[in-house]
């Protein structure tokens, strides 16, 4: 399965691709809808886990808040099945709340959930293959990572058996505001583009419009995590993010 | 029951359902890295010798097995310790760090990146790098550093960076966290010298290989082969390395956990840090936080190999109370004149309440491995902060 997600990158444009912590606030779909409203391409929900080891300080904070107040796998995928947006979700999480309802049912639950995608943090391709036959078996895309420091080799057989999109790393560490866009990421996306038809995003460190537009010039577009997280942890309303996604999707063009 | 376990690499890490390589693709090619240099290594003499002779003009091996007498008589068992407490940096994790170390060397690394818990592991890694002209960035929960300040001012003195970790339970799970997001950015410098037999392959195996020398000298040194072997459980390193001198024996393996941070006893499959093992977590996966007495024990993992030995029941594993392993720093205080570390004081509450009993009929013939000394947790053993 090979299917995009992404239906602007067919059309040559890039897309926007912001990712949300599942359940940060009460109404927290909220901010799902502004995504949609400011031009989102699809929206990444993060579920908090309680040991996000690729994760920096923003995400990590956002996760424990998230936990702190009560949500759970199950209150996040029935807070999602009570909205409808329009664009497509994927779920990014670690491999233990995979593993622990089991991969059949916990993909068939995102499904029923109004999920299209499915990216776990830590299961890297040689160890995807369960979690790849139910995310298939639930018509999931599986979304795979890949980084700086992926060999060729690897390369072909992560995108041999993505779907959704390509995940890029741009940096060699966890997620959160950069300075600037790693010169990394470029060369990166330049490489999955040449043995993929995926859409390749390029993720990590982009906090800026200016770094969206610099990060999806090789690549198909963007993932912007923390910065968005940053401003909801401030206190920022879903008015508020829209106007910073509404932004950046104005910088990508 | 499969004693070749214990004898060669696990194929793709696995041993039985569990092991594996659960990380980031970003670190992926590290661990690979690691993985093809140990076994280069392992297999090349000249690596083995200077390991070999670092383990005994610097680190003090052989340790001797020590017969337990004024206790044995107490309670009717034989009881042999094997002395790891006399180990140079006092403990059994220099055994780890020494392989570990002279194998970044090797791979060309500048750095070693660790986490620890009691600060034993910590310690050890600030000596291997002082020695081997490393640096050494060590992740430690306040809430350890608080319970464990004299081995915050050792590996101070080795010329360590002690880099306090305030997520979570602020205790080992979270420092190991913390590790590997280091490491994540930095791994071409930078070398994980996780220290204990959980994470992600090759370590499990890598790390009981590196902690064989305990199971192997202990073997050669006891006078009968044991009816009952046993050592203290949190990540599990030195019972892996003491079993793997005897999982060929009929020697009974006994792990014992803190009743707090049992995973092996309360926990269920998970992944956390890089290895499908068994965990403690709630019903949807969120991983708990443990609670012990003892920083070293305080983790709600378990190395994947004793989640395999367990399942096949080749090890069997138990729980103590912090009030038991109080009682029994004490009780081999004073009948045998040394104090251990309340890790390894697990062991020993273990065997103090099972001699006699159906679980450890009298006249048995046990060995325990005596993981570390107790200088580090005096402050908490005369009712300071636990």
């Amino acid at each position: 399965m090979s299917t995009s997600l992404l239906a602007r990158v067919a059309d040559g444009r890039k897309a926007l691709v912001p990712y949300i912590t599942g359940g940060i606030t009460a109404d927290w779909t909220d901010y799902l809808l502004a995504c949609e409203a400011a031009g989102a391409d699809a929206i990444e929900i993060g579920l908090p886990f309680s040991d996000p080891v690729l994760d920096g300080p923003t995400v990590q904070e956002a996760s424990d808040r998230a936990l702190a107040r009560g949500a759970t796998v199950a209150s996040i995928l029935a807070d999602l099945s009570a909205v409808t947006v329009g664009v497509p979700l994927v779920v990014m999480t670690y491999a233990n709340l995979v593993m622990r309802a089991g991969p059949a049912i916990f993909c068939a639950r995102l499904a029923e959930a109004g999920v299209a995608g499915l990216l776990v943090s830590d299961l890297p391709v040689d160890e995807v293959a369960e979690v790849e036959l139910a995310a298939a078996e639930a018509g999931l895309a599986l979304i795979l990572l890949v980084a700086p420091v992926t060999s060729d080799e690897r390369l072909a057989e992560i995108a041999r058996r993505a779907s959704g999109y390509l995940y890029a790393i741009s940096v060699m560490g966890t997620t959160g505001e950069r300075a600037t866009v790693a010169g990394s990421a470029a060369a990166l996306a330049t490489r999955v583009k040449a043995v993929s038809d995926l859409p390749v995003l390029v993720g990590f460190g982009i906090s800026s419009p200016s770094q969206a537009a610099a990060a999806a010039e090789a690549a198909d577009g963007v993932v912007v995590g923390s910065a968005l997280m940053r401003r909801i942890l401030d206190g920022a309303t879903p008015g508020e993010l829209a106007v910073d996604i509404a932004s950046m999707r104005s910088a990508l063009g | 029951m499969s004693p070749m376990t214990f004898m060669a690499e696990p194929v793709g890490g696995r041993f039985g359902d569990f092991g594996g390589r659960y990380v980031p693709e970003s670190l992926v090619p590290a661990c690979a890295a690691v993985a093809a240099a140990f076994r280069d290594a392992w297999a090349d003499k000249t690596f083995r010798d200077e390991l070999d002779g670092l383990l005994s003009v610097y680190a003090g091996r052989p340790t001797p097995l020590t017969p337990a007498s004024n206790l044995s008589a107490q309670l009717g068992i034989s009881l042999w310790l094997k002395r790891e407490d006399l180990a140079h940096t006092g403990s059994h994790k220099i055994n780890n760090v020494l392989g570990q170390g002279l194998l970044a060397r090797r791979m060309g690394r500048t750095r070693l990146i660790a986490e620890t818990g009691a600060g034993q592991h910590g310690v050890a890694t600030a000596t291997a790098a002082a020695l081997l002209g490393l640096s050494a960035t060590v992740y430690m929960g306040t809430r350890d550093i608080e319970r464990q300040r004299l081995n915050v001012h050792r590996m101070e003195m080795l010329g360590a960076t002690v880099v306090p970790v305030t997520s979570g339970s602020r205790t080992l799970k979270d420092a190991t966290n913390e590790a590997m997001r280091a490491w994540v950015a930095d791994t071409e410098r930078a070398h994980f010298l996780l220290g204990s037999v959980g994470g992600p392959h090759p370590y499990p195996w890598m790390v009981r290989e590196f902690q064989r020398v305990i199971g192997s000298e202990a073997r050669r040194q006891a006078p009968v082969v044991p009816d009952v072997v046993v050592a203290c459980v949190g990540g599990g390193s030195n019972a892996a390395g003491t079993f793997a001198g005897f999982v060929d024996t009929s020697s009974r393996l006994i792990g014992v956990e803190a009743a707090g941070g049992a995973a092996m006893s309360n926990g269920a499959p998970g992944v956390v840090h890089g290895a499908r093992s068994m965990v403690l977590q709630d019903d949807e996966g969120q991983v708990a936080e443990a609670e012990s007495i003892a920083a070293g024990l305080d983790y709600p993992g378990v190395g994947p190999e004793h989640a395999y030995l367990g399942a096949i029941g080749r090890s069997e594993y138990r729980t103590v109370t912090d009030d038991e392993v109080v009682e029994a720093v004490r009780r081999l205080a004073r009948t045998e004149g040394i104090i251990c570390a309340l890790e390894s004081a697990h062991a020993v509450a273990w065997v103090l309440r099972a001699a006699g009993t159906a679980d450890l009929p009298a006249g048995s013939a046990v060995l325990l491995t005596l993981s570390g000394r107790g200088d580090k947790d005096m402050h908490t053993l005369i009712g300071g902060t636990a």
